[in-house]
Parts: C-alpha cells; structure tokens; sequence
C-alpha cells in the first residue's frame, strides 16, 4: 500500500508562535522550538517530522500564512 | 538532522500542497499572534485567487485592526472612515456593476458606528459582499466594549463586566440583516480549526460566486478571537470563543438561496 | 442655436450634472436643496446618460459614496444644505486627505442648528477655512445666479481632477430655489471605463498585471510620512492659490468706497451701487468668484484706491476677517450682514455704508 509523507517549512521569521497550529496537527507534529526568532517568538518546528502526512490542517489555520506544506506517495 | 534528510526528500516543487496565495503581499501581518484575522484575510485571497478576479476585485477596508488590510491583500482597496465602508461599496458596485465589490469590517465599525450604512446597504439589496469579523470587542483601541461584547465581559470600558440593564444586549447583526429582503445569502462562520477554515472559505467563494447573479447582499460573519482583548493565549481565546461565543452567535447558514 | 430654460438653481445645477458626463449623484433630501435630487430622479439620468442616481440612507452615507466612487475615478457630486453639509464633513476631510476628485454643492440656510430653511451665507468659515479636521482646504467656488450654478458644474469637474481635490460650490437658498433663464450647454458624452483608466491611473478600477495594486487612503501611521503628505497639500493648495483665483468686478475704475460681496449678496450689492451713485457716492463692487483661493491681491490693490470697504454679507461677519488680512490695515474695513434667513436689502447696505464711512 502507497503511503503518504508530508513536510511542511515554517517562515520563522513570520511565525509569531501562537499554537495554533499545534491542536490542528492530527499526528502531534508540530511544537514551538526553544530557540526564538528575531522578532522574540518561538517558532513552530517539526517535532515529529516521520508523523507528517502533509494534510495541510496546520497551514490553513495559521493566521500568518507562514507554513508550506509538500506531500510525497512513497511506496 | 534526520529532519532535514526527509525534508529534503519531500521538500520539492512537485511536492508542494499548499504554500500562502501570492495574492496576500509578503508584509507581516500586523495582527497579534493567533488572530483570525489573518486567516479570514487568507481566505479572502485564496477565493479571489481561485475564481481568478484579482483585476476585477475592489476591496473596502474598515476602521480597527483590519484598517491595514490594503497592505497584505495584494488588490485594489480603499479604506472607508469608521463604518462608511458600505456606502463606498454601493457606489463603487454601481458605477462598476460587473466587477466584484466587498468589505471587510469589524465588530466596532459595523455594527455600531456603521449601523445605518450596514443594514442600508443589506436593505437596497447591493450585490456586494461584505465580511464581517465578529470578535465581540475593539481590538485596536485597546479592547473597549463593542456592540457584540457578551453580557458579563470584561472590557477596558465595562471593567466589571457587561451589565445589560446599562449596556444592553449583545446585537446579533447577521440574524438581523438577514430579515432584510435585500439579502441573498447570510451565513456565520469561524476560523479557528481546519473544518471551520474549509468551511467559511466555502461560504466565502459563495458569497464572492453571487455577485454575479445580481440577486442581493451577501453576508459572510466570522466569529473570531481576540487574545489581546480577552488577555488570553490564542489556544485559549479559541476555547474561550467556543464555549462562550459561539452559544450567543452559532455557526451555521442563517439565510441561503433557494436553489 | 443656443438652448434657453428657465429653471431654479438647483435643477440647473441637476441638468448641468447629466450634461456634463457626470457618473454619479448621491444625495438626502434636505430644504432648499431637495430639487437636486428630485430633478435627477425625474430626468431618468440612467437612461439618457447612464448617471448613476441614489437616494442615501443619510449624508454622511452620501458623501462617503461620493469617497468610493471618486476613489474608483468616476465623477461624482452630492448636494446637500447647511446641517446636512456639517454632517459631511467626515467624508470631506476623507477626501481631502485621500486626495479625490468630487463637486459638493452646499445650499445653504440659515443657522446654527436646524436653523432656518431661508437663505444665509453662514457657512463660509466651514466652507474656506476647513470644516472637518486637519490641515486641508477645498476650492470654494461662489455662484451668483442660476447661469453660474450650471457652468460652475463643469467648471467644478475640471478643477476637482486637475488638482485632485474635492470642490465646494457655496450657493444658498435663494440663487438654489430662484428662477432664471439658463443656457444650456451641450450633452457630454461620458467617460468610458478604459478613459477613466487613462486619466486616473491612481484610482481603484481594478488592479491588473500591469501595475501595483491602487489602494484610496487618508491613513500613514509614520508621521515622518504624514508630515510630507501634508507639505505635499499645502503645496498644491499654493498652486492653486497662484492660478485660479477668479472675481469680477462691478464699478470699480472710479470707485472712492468698495462693497465685497459673493453670492445673494452682491446681487444686493449690485442696486445698492446704483443707489449710493445716484446720492453721488462712487461705490464699486468686487465679487469673489472663488472664496478659497481668495482675490487678496486684487483687494489689496483696490484697497489703495478706496476710503473704505464695506463686506456685505448674510452672516455675522465672516469673510471680512479674509478681507482684513488682504487689505493688511491699509483701508477701514467694516461689516454690514443680516442673518436668519434674511436678506439685506438694497437701501439698508447703502445707509450702512453711509452710516459707518460718511
């Protein structure tokens, strides 16, 4: 069976690390790094990069616009 | 390190699903983080985008947080004094009756200040579309009492909470506006998941669609948060709206067409 | 052939607007401007021209209509009489400060408050002096008969998108609800969409790959900018201050005694000449056409060959303090008006002139 893989690249220096693409990950990908950007958030990373399946939920609801999102059918 | 080996597997032009519409401007929002402004913008753009009217689409900017929104929607725009936003659109839809007219206004500079000029417009039946960002507070004064403040809400200017005996009711516009003859289609969204974004962009390509019918006003609210205002985190003033707000302003279509 | 009408002012200035290829009228009943709207409703403007006609849910929704569709380069007017114009005054400022192109006609009555509904010329610091807030100014232009209230229709248009810069036409209740013969000029063909491109490249018609996006503001949060923005105006209004003063005057070669006068009152003015002369006073008139920008340099010259000036006008005394700066207290300047709704009558401005200079 064809599985699927996601990616998605974060703008950091536009994320303002409000979370709320957190919850809108059904496969717990996303957390907010340690590190902060220029402009002083934490900025959301990819925990858990292997999960991704490039559903693209965390990048419709982020208000800032700043996720792309790939997606790869690997066998 | 394992990280960028996958990313870099994956990460490719041909790989790409969704990455922000070129017709939002690469300036960063000026909306404090998790605002649902900035989604609420996005959709905005993506349906301009996808029924491919960016040269025939004027848009109206409001007084309040969105004033800015010409800076980040990449179409022609006006912005409206404090509540006028309507009355521009009626004479911009009038003179221009093919191309594609629509506001986007807030909670302070539509249902109050732009009361008249909004239920006018509904009334006259303009073929125009108007976005309406309902966060139940004025977020770019400072968080003061808005028409829409829930009753007991704390606001910079009912610091006790809403009393509605002094302060009165919240308005509940989209439920009035739909009474109107004038308009066509009223419906009531959010933005906060991915289910509600995937559903108030439907309502919002419907809305942009029926323009072209010349049939009457549509009516898109969007029920949003606003973590500053209400001092909460975004996760947070996402749950507060959906526990307090949405009981007062349900989701759902109020007015749709006949088919 | 020419075409000869009697009509009121207010029609007059109706039919002008169709005839010269105007867009859009928005406007609010109010007396003694309503004829305005009426009239435009009645002619069926769509038809003969495409003219878009609506009757508002209010003045400020009128003048902020007039804001979109200037904005979107059409041309646009709203009419209205002294309240209804004080509630302009949001939309005005907008425009002004947006920089847009629109004719607004003030009928004026007599005030304050709800006043009267018969003639004033009270408004005049609201209308040369600002009205709403910050730093702007609107051509003022002042109509003296039915004639002028149409030709200054199209004179309006063409100042408005020469400079970018909304137009004022200062009328009042009588030239607005009088009768006489007009001439009437020739249909205009109104401009295309693609014209209106061509000649407003800045307005929002539509943003194509061709050019950035346009975007109608009166917003810059940087004052560094705002402050620019603002010497920008005051620069424009300098040049316009420099080239489109327009005035007449009436008697002036011999004259020992000047009345200033716009509007109603230098029609007064005009007998009241006739009067004073026959008693063997040399009085002449000068009639400011354009209130701002201001005849000062006219008035300053004369004001070397007068005993005095006497301003006529149905205030308390407003523009006198104009003809006070421009003569720069070379000349006695006095006042005589009469207010509420009154107009003065021939015979009382000459006793007044005779009463405060002989």
């Amino acid at each position: 069976m064809a599985k699927v893989k996601g990616s998605i690249v974060v703008d950091i220096e536009k994320c303002k690390g409000c979370e709320v693409c957190i919850p809108a990950c059904p496969t717990d990908v996303i957390r907010l790094a340690e590190d902060v950007n220029g402009k002083g958030y934490h900025y959301a990373y990819m925990e858990n990069p292997d999960n991704c399946t490039g559903c693209v939920n965390c990048a419709i609801v982020c208000p800032d616009g700043v996720i792309t999102v790939y997606r790869k059918k690997v066998e | 390190m394992a990280e960028k080996i996958i990313n870099k597997d994956i990460v490719k032009e041909e790989n790409l699903v969704y990455k922000k519409t070129d017709l939002l401007t690469d300036k960063p929002l000026s909306y404090c983080p998790g605002c649902g402004h900035g989604t609420a913008h996005r959709l905005v753009m993506e349906v301009v985008e996808e029924l491919n009217v960016q040269e025939e689409t004027i848009g109206i900017a409001p007084v309040g947080c969105s004033v800015l929104a010409y800076e980040f929607m990449d179409i022609d725009m006006q912005q409206a004094a404090h509540g006028r936003a309507p009355a521009l659109a009626t004479a911009i839809k009038r003179l221009y009756p093919e191309k594609y007219v629509f506001t986007y206004q807030g909670d302070g500079d539509l249902a109050a200040i732009g009361t008249a000029e909004t239920i006018h417009a509904c009334n006259r039946g303009e073929n125009i579309t108007i976005i309406f960002v309902n966060n139940g507070i004025y977020g770019m004064t400072g968080g003061q009492m808005a028409p829409t403040t829930l009753p007991g809400m704390k606001s910079s200017t009912s610091p006790y909470g809403r009393d509605v005996q002094s302060m009165g009711a919240p308005m509940k516009m989209t439920e009035l506006v739909a009474q109107l003859p004038g308009t066509y289609f009223v419906t009531r969204q959010a933005v906060h998941t991915p289910s509600a974004v995937r559903k108030a962009k439907k309502a919002i390509k419907k809305a942009f669609e029926n323009q072209k019918l010349k049939k009457g006003l549509s009516f898109v609210e969007i029920v949003s948060n606003c973590n500053s205002g209400w001092k909460m985190t975004p996760l947070k003033s996402n749950e507060w709206m959906v526990d307090n707000m949405f009981p007062a302003y349900p989701l759902g279509d109020i007015k749709v067409p006949e088919e | 052939m020419k075409e000869l009408r009697l009509m009121k002012g207010n029609e007059a200035i109706a039919e002008a607007a169709i005839r010269a290829g105007v867009d859009g009228y928005f406007g609010y009943p109010i007396t003694p401007q309503s004829e305005v709207l009426e009239y435009l409703m009645h002619e069926r403007p769509e038809k003969r021209t495409g003219m878009v006609v609506l009757q508002a849910e209010s003045e400020v929704a009128a003048i902020n209509m007039v804001y979109g569709g200037s904005g979107a380069g059409k041309m646009v007017m709203t009419s209205s009489s002294s309240p209804g114009i004080s509630l302009k005054q949001e939309g005005i400022t907008y425009l002004a400060g947006a920089e847009l192109p629109c004719m607004i006609l003030n009928v004026v009555r007599a005030g304050p408050g709800l006043g009267t509904i018969q003639p004033a010329q009270s408004d005049y610091f609201q209308s040369v002096k600002g009205g709403g807030h910050g730093d702007y100014k609107l051509i003022v232009l002042a109509p003296a008969s039915v004639q002028e209230m149409y030709n200054f229709v199209e004179l309006s248009f063409d100042l408005a998108f020469k400079y970018r810069t909304p137009v004022l036409i200062l009328s009042d209740g009588a030239i607005g609800q009088m009768m006489e013969k007009v001439e009437i000029g020739e249909q205009k063909v109104r401009l295309t969409d693609a014209q209106v491109k061509e000649r407003c490249p800045w307005a929002t018609t539509g943003k194509d790959a061709n050019r950035e996006r346009n975007i109608i503001t009166s917003l810059d949060l940087d004052p560094n900018k705002q402050e620019i923005f603002n010497q920008k105006l005051q620069a424009k209004y300098k040049v316009i201050e420099e080239n489109e003063v327009r005035f007449e005057e009436i008697q002036t070669e011999d004259a020992e005694y000047l009345f200033i006068a716009y509007g109603t009152s230098s029609r007064i003015c005009q007998k009241s000449i006739q009067l004073a002369r026959e008693k063997g006073i040399k009085v002449g008139l000068l009639r400011p056409i354009t209130l701002f920008p201001y005849p000062s340099k006219r008035l300053l010259e004369l004001s070397k060959q007068v005993k005095g000036i006497l301003t006529v006008e149905m205030s308390a005394g407003q523009m006198i303090e104009d003809v006070k700066l421009a003569v720069e207290c070379s000349v006695p300047v006095e006042h005589f008006g009469r207010m509420g709704g009154i107009i003065p009558s021939p015979g009382e401005v000459v006793e007044a002139l005779e009463q405060k200079f002989l």
